[in-house]
């Protein structure tokens, strides 16, 4: 087991950075998730990681030892690919003990050594199996197994779980967060989809067009987005962002499309001589109230079981996202609503970089 | 309605199915007419083998021999010593097969993983050495092989054919087709070049090896013109081929020995392809299917 960081890594694909100076540090034993849209360098990043690229400026760590130099099969690190990678000729049992195979350990303790894995990832039925034979969470395992027999110093995980289907995905989340606390293998996890960061993560990196945005744990990249990319991107549906306009700086009150929405003392505070704003708010921080301060119409209602999202039109061509219990009355398609945003909930960014600038927490 | 409708359909499928009758029908008819034109001259051999010399000579030759003449096969291989022909064509194309097979897995393996400079050019050499007809080198290797003093040995025989362009070919087209990521899980669970390609990289290729080894053994068994210009009578590297065409020229110099002859030397062959066919059909259609 080792911690792994980035220092100042880069790399470029016909000039253009892929991953753009990237500094980020996995502690020893800590489970930190990778997060981003498709594109953004998450795969890149672990490549490097584990020597399948070559960075074109910076260093990779592992352990606190330089790697660039090291040749991947020297690396001791073990990865499951998204495509799972599985030796098609060989059976479950083969493919699992195939990293074994390469460090001199005696026939006998290997045959152990892969039933215990296998016996521990509920794989022993299978053994015998060819992975064609195998549904898309059996190889999924076998593919997790084959990484943790060798006992690496560290998990490379590349959205190992986008092949399963939403109930397994989940039962696979739990399982590998469950795994990985066992093990206390230093993991890099990565991942497009924030649910999985949010639940898997002790800390989330969120990264943008190879520019890594914001390290932290997942409360607080919720709590306290550094900026709008984070703000937007973690959340389900997303944070609400609207452009503002102060009255006067240092003002309590933004003025936004359709009315205006309470800044609070944090808020209010940091808005400073900025020139243009946008300010932020959960959907749940948002409620229908006739005294609310937003005027809008109501453009879509979705139920989704304990929730209610009412997609909300404001002047322009602004929308936002309310969240409402299921129980709460429930407003029609076309209806003239009245929006409320909790105090102290608003969320204050410069419109020109989308950093923040302050707000809640 | 009810039972109209029933009809209807079941008269449907009636017609499909008197269509599809018709089509295995034609299928079957053009298969046959295949197998006659590719089996009569196998079969004529056979049969004309087995006439005494007098038969030979009647139009049309007798389809079956009434009276069979074992005993020329017993002439055929005693007087041709095709036993010593045999031999040597065995060893001749055993070289050749396993060298063509470990030249081309080497070299398509370096084609379809490694990263060197000029790998592009290289590979359109290789490939433009397909163009070129084994006749125009001909000269030039006869010379070689004389100047390394190799005539008449089972190095002049077979070092020219040790490597193919269509092998070469074949396999890093095989190898294309495995995953990088097989490439790359590999390398991190600690395997090099050589044990990924050993372990991994060949047993996925098996059919094109199997299609390629099937074919470099055809070619290598049935070469003529080569082994009649590098091999010379005495010290006896000649291959059956040769061993065939002397049989006629010797005081036997019979028609129907010599193509009992021409049958036992085919016959490694058939083995060969009854042996190794769902491997070869395989190869021949893994393109096609997915
Ligand atoms: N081998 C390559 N050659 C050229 N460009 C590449 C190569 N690999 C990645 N890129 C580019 O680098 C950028 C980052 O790619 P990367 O695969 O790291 O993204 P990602 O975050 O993993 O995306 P996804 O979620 O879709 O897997 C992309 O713009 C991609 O097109
Ligand atoms: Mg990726």
């Amino acid at each position: 087991m080792a911690d792994v960081a980035f220092r100042g890594a880069t790399k470029r694909f016909e000039g253009r950075p892929a991953v753009d100076h990237l500094d980020l540090e996995v502690a020893d034993g800590e489970l930190l998730v990778l997060l981003g849209p498709s594109g953004c360098g998450k795969t890149t990043a672990l490549r490097m990681v584990a020597g399948l690229e070559e960075p074109d400026e910076g260093e990779i760590l592992i352990g606190g030892r330089v790697v660039n130099d090291v040749e991947p099969k020297d690396r001791d690190v073990a990865m499951v690919f998204q495509s799972y990678a599985l030796y098609p000729h060989l059976n479950v049992e083969r493919n699992i003990e195939f990293p074994l195979r390469r460090r001199g350990i005696d026939a006998q303790l290997r045959r152990q050594t892969v039933h215990e894995v296998a016996a521990s990832l509920g794989l022993q039925e299978l053994l015998a199996r060819k992975p064609r034979e195998l549904s898309g969470g059996q190889r999924q395992r076998v593919a997790l197994a084959r990484a943790i027999v060798r006992q690496p110093r560290a998990f490379l995980m590349d959205e190992p779980l986008s092949n399963l289907d939403a109930a397994l995905r989940m039962q696979t989340r739990a399982d590998i967060v469950a795994l990985q606390a066992r093990l206390g293998t230093t993991t890099l996890y990565v991942t497009h989809d924030q649910v999985e960061a949010m639940t898997m993560g002790h800390r989330i990196a969120v990264m943008d067009c190879g520019v890594l945005q914001q390290v932290g744990a997942p409360h607080v990249l919720y709590d306290r987005p550094a900026n709008l990319f984070v703000a937007r991107f973690l959340g389900n549906p997303g944070m609400n962002v609207l452009p503002a306009t102060l009255d006067h700086p240092g003002a309590h009150f933004a003025r936004v499309d359709g009315g205006h929405v309470p800044l609070g003392d944090d808020g209010a505070g940091a808005t400073g001589q900025a020139a243009s704003l946008v300010v932020g708010v959960r959907p749940e921080h948002l409620a229908l109230s006739p005294s609310g301060s937003l005027e809008a119409t109501v453009l879509l209602v979705e139920l989704l079981g304990a929730d209610v999202h009412v997609l909300c039109q404001l002047g322009g061509d602004t929308k936002l996202v309310v969240r409402q219990d299921a129980s709460a009355p429930r407003p029609a398609i076309g209806d003239g609503v009245r929006i409320v945003a909790a105090t102290g909930s608003v969320h204050v960014f410069t419109g020109e970089s989308g950093a923040r600038l302050g707000g809640p927490g | 309605m009810q039972p109209d409708s029933r009809n209807a359909s079941g008269e449907r499928r009636s017609r499909r199915g008197s269509r599809r009758r018709w089509r295995l029908t034609a299928r079957y008819a053009l298969l046959t007419i295949g197998a006659v034109v590719v089996l009569a001259p196998l079969y004529l051999t056979f049969v004309s083998s087995l006439l005494p010399p007098s038969a030979l000579a009647e139009r049309p030759p007798p389809f079956f021999p009434l009276d069979p003449q074992w005993h020329d096969y017993a002439v055929a291989w005693s007087q041709g010593d095709l036993g010593v022909y045999l031999r040597n064509s065995a060893i001749q194309t055993g070289i050749i097969v396993c060298g063509q097979l470990v030249t081309s897995v080497l070299a398509g393996y370096a084609f379809a993983f490694l990263r060197f400079p000029l790998r592009r050019a290289l590979f359109v050499v290789f490939l433009a050495t397909l163009m070129i007809p084994f006749e125009v080198t001909l000269v030039t290797n006869t010379q070689t092989i004389s100047e390394l003093g190799w005539y008449n040995t089972f190095a002049g025989l077979t070092v020219p054919f040790l490597a193919t362009g269509v092998g070469t070919f074949l396999l890093r087209q095989a190898f294309l087709q495995i995953p990088r990521d097989l490439r790359e899980a590999a390398s991190l669970d600690g395997y090099g070049h050589l044990r990924f390609l050993l372990r991994i990289a060949v047993p996925l290729a098996r059919p094109a090896l199997a299609a390629l080894g099937v074919f470099s053994f055809l070619a290598a068994w049935n070469q003529y013109l080569w082994p009649l210009v590098v091999t010379g009578s005495g010290n006896g590297v000649r291959t059956v081929q040769i061993g065939l065409k002397l049989l006629q020229g010797t005081e036997v110099s019979r028609t129907d020995v010599a193509l009992a002859g021409t049958v036992i030397a085919v016959l490694p062959l058939l083995v060969l392809l009854v042996v190794c066919q769902k491997q070869l059909v395989r190869s021949l259609t893994a393109g096609a299917v997915k």
